[in-house]
């Protein structure tokens, strides 16, 4: 595999099979660096398997992955230490306080304690969190929980972070919110892949991959996408697909 | 009489206001929506309606019964989807739906004409366990069982969160088909496109109701000038906009961002303020307004 220097994620005909089920089916696609990459697809079509491959916790039965120039087979503890998860489980301990809690992430990461002291900062007022630093993440609001767990998850500074279904059960505003997050990592030159299933959502990502049966059927820009499917939002072409019938285009 | 009254009703958890003062009346067959997001109060809502709770004050009835002194003759009338999955895990789907007929006295070859839409597409799973299923199939064995002893009132708490567009848009289907025969339904969703698939909403937020209505009047009553705008830095464009003397909120909304305008506000005076921040690839169009907007317009 080659252009490394522009791509964080790249993929080919990566696949995993679990006895005689094939979960992710040779999947190929790149990421560009500093991309929002939006990873669709319905419940059980893959993305969480294809996910955990990527992120070096389950290992490929077939084909390659490179993720931030690391393996997914030999360096599996490097892809580990240089990317930020979020996962759809909210990850914090909401029996600690947001201050701990930033602190356990970034020892975790091992950084050291002026690095700590610099980070617990910097995520507390970007998260908005000044007048609640010392209270415990379960009492904090849902949204706020969200975003504080984005920021947490990039405490270490990866170069590429991954979201899984970080919006779900929050109202439309906090949504938004989060959302204005993504936008400024990503323009501060950090890659974004993230899954949804708010298909208003996907359409905010530079591009969007469509996952049916393990495959990925549709990869291309929102508007791109709509093009090749003659639809008006990213949600039709979802259910076409999804439903199947749809003949793909290139 | 409608089936669902509720009447100045409040609850508190200690000193958190969980609702406040909540009134409404949802019609016999109505398929009605509670809009809102995570800690609104829609659950601890349902929670009083389904007799599993009793409010701090105020009253409620449902299909004729008081949610506090009839509790009984309620719970045999009401059939109720928890936000949380509550089936047993460890039984299979068929085991699953059987025992929630036995509990009601009932069998599923006596109801089945109600769900059999829904258990044709779990029946070649029917000896899964329920722990097994994916999202969509569970949320669809759920519906099953509480459908099986043939309910007057359906009260549905967050039925699509964590389900994938399709399945949702299966499960919107099958609402309006159990409304078509008759069905009280109440059911709750953060998700604002279902909104419009309900004859009327309430807008609910921190335990209180922003607005009551059917959501074609709800988006008539947004009457502000909205556009849509997009160019090839969309970030720097939104903290740009957010500047913008004319616009009076600046959103995303797809690969748009929407503004909501303040008098004076036109496609020239956009363009002419997003070329004075050197933007490329610019994109303005007006913007129709949806429930989506209405919410955040009252949040």
């Amino acid at each position: 595999m080659s252009s490394t220097a522009d791509h964080i994620i790249e993929a080919d005909k990566l696949t995993k099979r679990f006895g005689d089920f094939t979960a992710v089916d040779a999947i190929s696609f790149k990421v560009k660096k500093g991309e929002i990459f939006g990873f669709l697809g319905a419940n059980g079509a893959g993305k969480t398997t294809a996910i955990r491959m990527l992120i070096g916790l389950s290992r490929p039965t077939e084909g390659e992955a490179t993720v931030a120039g690391f393996d997914v087979y030999r360096q599996a503890d490097k892809i580990k230490e240089n990317i930020g998860y979020m996962s759809q489980k909210f990850s914090l301990y909401e029996d600690l306080t947001v201050r701990e809690n930033i602190r356990f992430y970034g020892g975790i990461y091992g950084l050291s304690r002026k690095k700590i002291k610099e980070q617990t900062g910097r995520i507390i007022e970007e998260v908005g969190l000044e007048n609640s630093a010392g209270n415990l993440v379960g009492s904090l609001p849902l949204g706020w929980k969200q975003r504080l767990a984005f920021a947490v998850s990039m405490v270490h500074s990866p170069s590429i972070v991954f979201l899984d279904e970080p919006t779900g059960g929050v109202d439309p505003a906090a949504r938004r919110q989060f959302w204005e997050m993504i936008y400024q990592a990503s323009a501060a030159g950090r890659t974004v892949f993230v899954t949804t299933h708010y298909m208003d959502e996907a359409e905010y990502c530079d591009r969007v991959s469509i996952m049916v049966s393990g495959k990925i059927e549709a990869l291309g820009s929102p508007a791109k996408l709509k093009e090749d499917f003659s639809a008006s939002s990213i949600d039709e072409v979802f259910v076409q697909l999804a439903r199947g019938g749809a003949v793909i285009s290139d | 009489m409608p089936d669902i009254a509720i009447q100045n009703i409040n609850h508190n958890y200690g000193s958190v206001h969980a609702l406040q003062n909540l009134s409404f009346e949802v019609g016999k067959g109505e398929l009605f929506g509670l809009i809102g997001p995570d800690g609104a109060g829609k659950s601890t809502l349902f929670r009083i309606l389904t007799t599993l709770l009793v409010p701090t004050s105020g009253s409620a009835s449902v299909a004729g019964f008081d949610v506090v002194k009839d509790y009984r003759q309620i719970r045999r009338r009401v059939g109720y989807m928890p936000g949380k999955f509550s089936l047993y895990q460890d039984l299979s789907v068929e085991e699953n739906l059987q025992f929630f007929a036995t509990i009601f006295g009932t069998t599923i070859q006596e109801n089945y004409h109600l769900i059999e839409d829904i258990y044709v597409q779990l029946a070649p799973f029917k000896n899964r366990r329920a722990g097994n299923l994916s999202g969509g199939m569970k949320q669809k064995l759920a519906l099953c069982c509480a459908l099986i002893h043939e309910p007057e009132v359906l009260f549905l708490d967050e039925p699509t969160t964590g389900v994938d567009a399709v399945s949702r848009r299966e499960f919107w289907e099958m609402l309006q088909r159990l409304k078509a025969q008759g069905i009280t339904i109440l059911v709750s969703t953060p998700y604002m496109d279902e909104a419009s698939l309900c004859e009327r909403v309430a807008l609910i937020q921190e335990g209180k109701i922003l607005s009551i209505n059917s959501p074609a009047a709800m988006v008539k009553s947004f009457d502000k000038p909205l556009w849509a705008v997009k160019s090839d830095r969309i970030y720097q464009l939104l903290l740009d906009l957010r500047t913008f003397d004319l616009a009076e909120r600046v959103e995303p909304f797809g690969e748009y961002l929407h503004i909501v305008g303040r008098p004076g506000i036109s496609q020239k005076t956009i363009l002419d303020f997003l070329k004075n921040k050197n933007h490329e690839g610019i994109k303005i169009q007006p913007a129709q307004p949806t429930i989506e907007h209405v919410f955040l317009e009252l949040a």
